[in-house]
């Protein structure tokens, strides 16, 4: 479904990605972990195209993305469903507008239509009847929220998750994953969520990559990542700092 | 001349060797920043045909650019109207041509003042608006998550302002012409004592059709450079607070030099052009 071949990137003389190479099947949960600034996020973004790589392939149902151009990608993100950071809301619009705004140039669906999607959506991510508020009305598990009906109410085949439960509380974090796990259950879409929550990783993760060194550096279903005895990964998943990292 | 780097540099540079390395790379910014904006021009000019713009979109936009200007550029025309009116009557009172200055305040507001002022009342008013909401929107990955709802940033955030801006400005322009007539009137012949029919008759005696004609069709062409520069400077903004108040500055300081230099191309070739139909 998702196949990242020998991804390169870099900014200026700083290299993100060195060689990135690894295969989501269709239907898979698949979690990224790495470091803060490891390239997790760019990672993510190549793989709906919305940035171009340096070298290497991204391959989308088979169909290499990183030749097209801006509206050649509309028709394979239209596959696309993305959770962002911030949410990334549109702040002028509110709840309602900004859940239907993947309807907005479809013609063939009525207007009742789509108001009944929204709901439905809503619904599903907890948070029904709030159509009418304005995204700055919102708290931030809210506007996750949000950003999550947004990108699954028109059904999409892939959903991509950025940092979902960054800067949330642990109540919400802990909702943010039950409802990931949700949306993957019910609508049987190829999951894929770019996190350095471990929790979140082991529980919404049917396999986790990590990013190390700009490369993936180990792969595994969660178990088999969280029994690891490589010292990256055993750093990584409990937490510990170099003396290094001290020097801040 | 020979200057040293600091230790980590190798060896001596010269200072025309650090000039050329220097205007190499400004150069090359400004050939780069120049090849982007043709593409968001052209995506623009394309979308424009193949797009088709939302009721709703556009009118926003027209009632942002367009009504919300209004008091601006209603006062810009009025009292650069009076100013003029006083001015040209202050000499040529001296050569008792006094019946000439609403003439001259005729043609100036048609074919000059009147679209110039719009456009840079309107480039500091809206031009400013339109880079720092797409600025915010971009570091804010609002723009990001427009392309991942499948929507081109282009046709959704550029094209309704562009068309709105276009429609816009001629009809502010007028705005401002007719007050500025209607204003260097009541100072010409209330306040300063010229005779009133002389002074109408003068002023539709030399004030052309074609210089109207040139007024508005300087407006269409600074309204689009208004929102194309905007959009511009809010879609290739830098990162944070810091990138957005750049983008905005700059807005502002691009597309009013844009108006006045095009300014002289368009008074040039478009008198030419229309002066002798």
């Amino acid at each position: 479904m998702i196949e990242v071949r020998d991804l390169k990137k870099s900014y200026g003389s700083n290299q993100v990605l060195n060689g990135v190479s690894f295969l989501i099947e269709k239907g898979e949960s698949a979690v990224i972990i790495g470091r803060s600034g490891c390239g997790k996020s760019v990672l993510l973004k190549h793989m709906i195209g919305l940035l171009q790589p340096d070298a290497g392939r991204v391959l989308i149902a088979g169909e290499d993305i990183t030749k097209m151009n801006e509206r050649e990608l509309i028709r394979v993100r239209q596959r696309f469903g993305m959770l962002f950071q911030g949410a990334a809301l549109f702040d002028s619009l509110t709840v309602a507008e900004n859940v239907a705004f993947a309807f907005r140039h479809n013609r063939s669906l009525a207007p009742g239509d789509v108001g009944r999607k929204v709901a439905e959506a809503l619904e599903m991510v907890d948070l029904p009847g709030t159509e009418d508020k304005k995204a700055s009305e919102l708290s931030g598990g809210m506007k996750k929220r949000v950003g999550l009906a947004r990108a699954i109410v028109y059904q999409p085949g892939i959903v991509l998750y950025d940092e979902p439960t960054t800067g949330l509380d642990p109540i919400v974090a802990d909702s943010i994953d039950q409802l990931m796990m949700r949306v993957r259950d019910r609508l049987r879409v190829t999951t894929v969520v770019v996190t350095h929550d471990m929790r979140s990783a082991r529980r919404v993760g049917q396999r986790i990559l990590m990013l190390h060194d700009k490369k993936i550096y180990a792969t595994g279903t969660p178990d088999e990542i969280f029994a690891s005895a490589d010292p990256v990964v055993r750093q990584f998943i409990n937490g510990v700092s170099d003396s290094k990292d001290l020097n801040f | 001349m020979c200057i040293k780097l600091s230790p980590t540099a190798q060896g001596n540079v010269t200072f025309h060797g650090l000039m050329n390395l220097s205007a190499h790379k400004w150069l090359t910014e400004w050939l780069r920043g120049l090849g982007r904006f043709t593409l968001l021009a052209a995506e623009a000019f394309r979308s424009l045909f193949a797009f088709k713009v939302t009721w709703r979109d556009l009118l926003y936009q027209m009632y942002f650019i367009g009504v919300k200007s209004q008091s601006v550029v209603l006062i810009t025309g009025a009292f650069t109207g009076m100013v003029l009116a006083a001015q040209t009557y202050f000499q040529f009172h001296k050569v008792k041509m006094d019946t000439a200055t609403l003439a001259v305040v005729g043609v100036s507001m048609c074919s000059e003042l009147g679209p110039v002022l719009t456009g840079l009342m309107v480039a500091g008013r809206v031009g400013a608006a339109i880079a720092a909401e797409i600025g915010t929107m971009k570091v804010t990955e609002q723009i990001d998550a427009l392309r991942t709802l499948a929507t081109h940033p282009v046709d959704y955030l550029v094209v309704p302002r562009l068309l709105a801006s276009h429609i816009v400005m001629p009809i502010l322009t007028v705005e401002a012409i007719a007050l500025g007539i209607g204003a260097g009137y009541v100072v010409g012949v209330q306040l300063l004592g010229i005779d009133p029919a002389y002074s109408w008759y003068n002023m539709l005696r030399y004030t052309a059709t074609e210089d109207l004609v040139m007024g508005l069709i300087k407006a269409f062409i600074y309204g689009g450079i208004v929102a194309i520069i905007g959009c511009y400077k809010g879609m290739n903004c830098g990162e944070g607070a810091e990138g957005v108040g750049h983008a905005t500055t700059e807005a502002v300081v691009y597309s009013s030099i844009t108006i006045l230099v095009t300014n002289f191309f368009l008074t040039l070739t478009l008198g030419k052009i229309l002066h002798t139909l």
